[in-house]
């Protein structure tokens, strides 16, 4: 019998503090893995925010740098403007990305950097457990919600990807889920296909990974996945709202034809 | 001889369940016998003659507990 | 051999200087009255094939600051104190990673929106944290567009050697001025490898991690210590001030920047009426001159120090300490933007002469 799926060199094998059922451990697997599949391990660079995520440099085998709360896509250009051949991407929560993130998310995709944000929406705040998210759904009970989000108090969420996707400096947006085999599979094409987005220059990319909090929801790690299914996916509808004429087997082909070029 | 084999590292499972959830043959289960070092019920298989190594757990799992062989 | 002479204003030789310092990065946002400076670069940096970006906001500038210098780049970015405020969560991240970075701060008065003409207000914010944690910055004042020359290009030098932010502290007076520059030929630039850079491993063993970040407080206690290590280093090794007329003097001024331009003629003007005035003039506001003051001040002709800043007195805390008692020590500031008059600081001196103790602080 061969090997078919074992752990990816891409991470460092430490194991993850994400509580039971976390999908960060998904996602930081298929960037790990995406990763070593296209041969960029030695060449990219990631930006760990501030959240559960903080201290994802530990887990990822790249370098890596740590950025204050919200400010990883400018740090990110900073980075990227400076190693133009290299990857960099962003590892984002809500509240990190959508919240006081908010400009620096939006100005990365308007000046079109060259990086990928790869932004884990939950819905929640984790990490400071359990307040209200600029994602939190109508009627969802958190922390600061206690009574459940009214719109006439707090507003109504946010959709980033629709948000971001209008913007000429993004080249690819797409929202993904993790809910079973086949959309794992959808959202690791996702990230392969940002990664390839980036490597051609066609400018800014995020993937937005629709994500599940079993602790701050209260609920059951599979509880948590038809939540996601029954009220998050409403909200949030899956695929690609920037890009989606790309043709990606081309921009691979053309990426490798660049590479071999400049190394011969 | 089994078509495929999976092998659980126990001590990264947290117990989530989602493995369970997700094979299709129906034969992964949390042991309710046996704690890991962390005091979950590790997800384990039951009848390996059945597995196809779909590595459907594998994929869902968070916490790479998982080697799948065929 | 004689140098050519250009004459410049002193924001735009803070940016020629940065590049001739080999920065290729500049990161800012449009702020009176520093602006000058993020013009240069929207030129001059792009000209060059550097990276030049107008930020959404300061916020965002200080970031790519910190990415740049994490990626092991040369960088800077300017702005003025309420831009300045803006960036201290960035700055302290800065020091908290230990990452060369060059800030300048083109100071206005405050607090608040406050004014857009010059003052000295911003020396606590500089010199005693402003951000959050126990850190330092290397805080430098020049005093005439060549100081700004050439303490820049130092800027460069002492953030790589020290991996630490270094901060111009200027005023809208000194960006604003323009005086004759003289450019050397080669610009004295000493860049150290930097093997903790994050830059995409390449082949290393282990990948490499620029943070701020130490979750168990012994390795954080290890890393502040470190820190505490470093500073006593620079404050051993990195003073610079100019003395004038110390030997002699009765009364020593201290000042910096451009209250030290205007304390100049009052030492001549005060010379004539008979009053032996010295200055102390601090180049570096951290590490602060300390010594050369508390040797004065044990000076058997010196019988009162005279502090004079553009603001409601906050470097001269760092003067009565540095004093210790020894002597008098008195404040003469002016804010809002105003400088003090020549006469205004005559007129105190003559005072001091009459009766060093009166009206000197507690």
């Amino acid at each position: 019998m061969a090997v078919v799926f074992e752990a990816t060199k891409g991470l460092t094998g430490k194991p993850f503090h994400y509580c039971p059922g976390c999908t960060h451990g998904i996602i930081h697997r298929l960037i790990a893995e995406v990763m070593c599949e296209m041969g960029i391990l030695e060449d990219t660079v990631s930006v760990a925010s501030v959240g559960c995520s903080y201290n994802s440099y530990e887990y990822f085998a790249c370098d890596a740098v740590q950025a204050a709360h919200g400010r990883a896509p400018a740090v990110a250009t900073g980075i990227k403007r400076n190693l133009k051949d290299k990857v960099v991407f962003t590892y984002q929560g809500d509240g990190d990305l959508a919240s006081i993130g908010a400009a620096e998310i939006i100005h990365a995709a308007a000046r079109g950097e060259k990086i990928t944000a790869f932004f884990v929406n939950n819905a929640v705040y984790g990490m400071t457990s359990g307040q209200m998210a600029p994602t939190t759904l109508l009627g969802q009970v958190t922390t600061t919600s206690p009574f459940g989000r009214d719109a006439s108090y707090q507003g109504y969420p946010i959709n980033v990807s629709e948000m971001i996707a209008p913007l000429t400096g993004a080249a690819y947006v797409e929202r993904v889920c993790l809910t079973d085999y086949k959309n794992i599979m959808a959202a690791k094409k996702a990230i392969k296909q940002a990664f390839l987005a980036q490597q051609a220059n066609l400018g800014f990319t995020m993937v937005e990974f629709l994500s599940t909090c079993p602790t701050n929801w209260g609920k059951e790690p599979l509880e948590a996945m038809d939540w996601l299914k029954e009220k998050m996916i409403p909200q949030y509808p899956l695929g690609v709202f920037k890009g989606e004429d790309i043709d990606f087997k081309k921009v691979e082909a053309d990426v490798k034809a660049a590479k071999e070029g400049a190394s011969a | 001889m089994a078509m495929a084999k999976v092998t659980f590292n126990d001590d990264l499972c947290k117990g989530c369940g989602l493995c369970v959830n997700a094979c299709p043959k129906k034969i992964l289960e949390l042991d309710k016998e046996r704690l890991n070092n962390k005091g979950y019920h590790p997800a384990a298989c039951t009848d390996l003659e059945q597995c196809i190594g779909c590595a459907f757990c594998a994929t869902t799992c968070p916490d790479l507990v998982i080697t799948v062989e065929r | 051999m004689a140098q050519k002479k250009v004459l410049m204003k002193g924001n735009e030789v803070i940016a020629e200087a940065a590049i001739r310092a080999g920065c290729r990065n500049y990161f800012g946002y449009p702020i009176t009255p520093q602006t000058e400076v993020m013009h240069y670069m929207a030129k001059k940096m792009v000209e060059i094939g550097g990276n030049f970006v107008q930020a959404e906001s300061e916020v965002a500038a200080i970031n790519m600051v910190y990415g740049a210098a994490a990626a092991g780049f040369r960088v800077m970015t300017s702005s003025s104190s309420p831009g300045i405020s803006l960036k201290q969560e960035g700055i302290s991240y800065i020091a908290g990673a230990e990452l060369p970075a060059v800030v300048v701060n083109i100071v206005r008065a405050g607090p608040g929106l406050g004014g857009i003409q010059p003052s000295q207000g911003d020396y606590f914010q500089a010199c005693k944290g402003g951000g959050h944690g126990d850190y330092r910055n290397l805080v430098i004042a020049p005093a005439s567009v060549q100081e700004l020359y050439e303490l820049t290009v130092e800027a460069f030098n002492l953030a790589d050697k020290y991996r630490m932010m270094a901060m111009i502290l200027g005023d809208g007076t000194l960006g604003q001025m323009m005086e004759p520059v003289a450019f050397r030929d080669e610009e004295p630039i000493v860049e150290p490898e930097k093997p903790w850079a994050a830059c995409g491993r390449g082949g290393r063993a282990e990948h490499n991690t620029v943070t701020s970040i130490y979750i168990q407080p012994d390795d954080l206690e290890r890393k502040n210590l470190e820190l505490v290590e470093k500073y006593k280093i620079i404050e051993r090794d990195e003073v610079r001030y100019e003395a004038i007329g110390l030997e002699d003097a009765e009364i020593v001024i201290v000042a910096f920047s451009t209250c030290s331009r205007i304390c100049r003629n009052v030492i001549r003007q005060a010379a004539e009426k008979g009053i032996k005035v010295g200055m102390i003039r601090p180049i570096t506001l951290w590490p602060f001159p300390k010594q050369i003051i508390r040797e004065t001040a044990a000076l058997p002709n010196v019988k009162a120090f005279l502090d004079i800043e553009l603001s409601a007195g906050q470097m001269v805390e760092d003067v009565q300490i540095a004093v210790k008692g020894q002597k008098p020590v008195h404040f003469f500031g002016r804010m809002g933007g105003n400088l003090p008059m020549q006469k205004e600081i005559l007129d105190k001196i003559i005072a001091i002469h009459e009766n060093p103790e009166k009206e000197a602080l507690d």
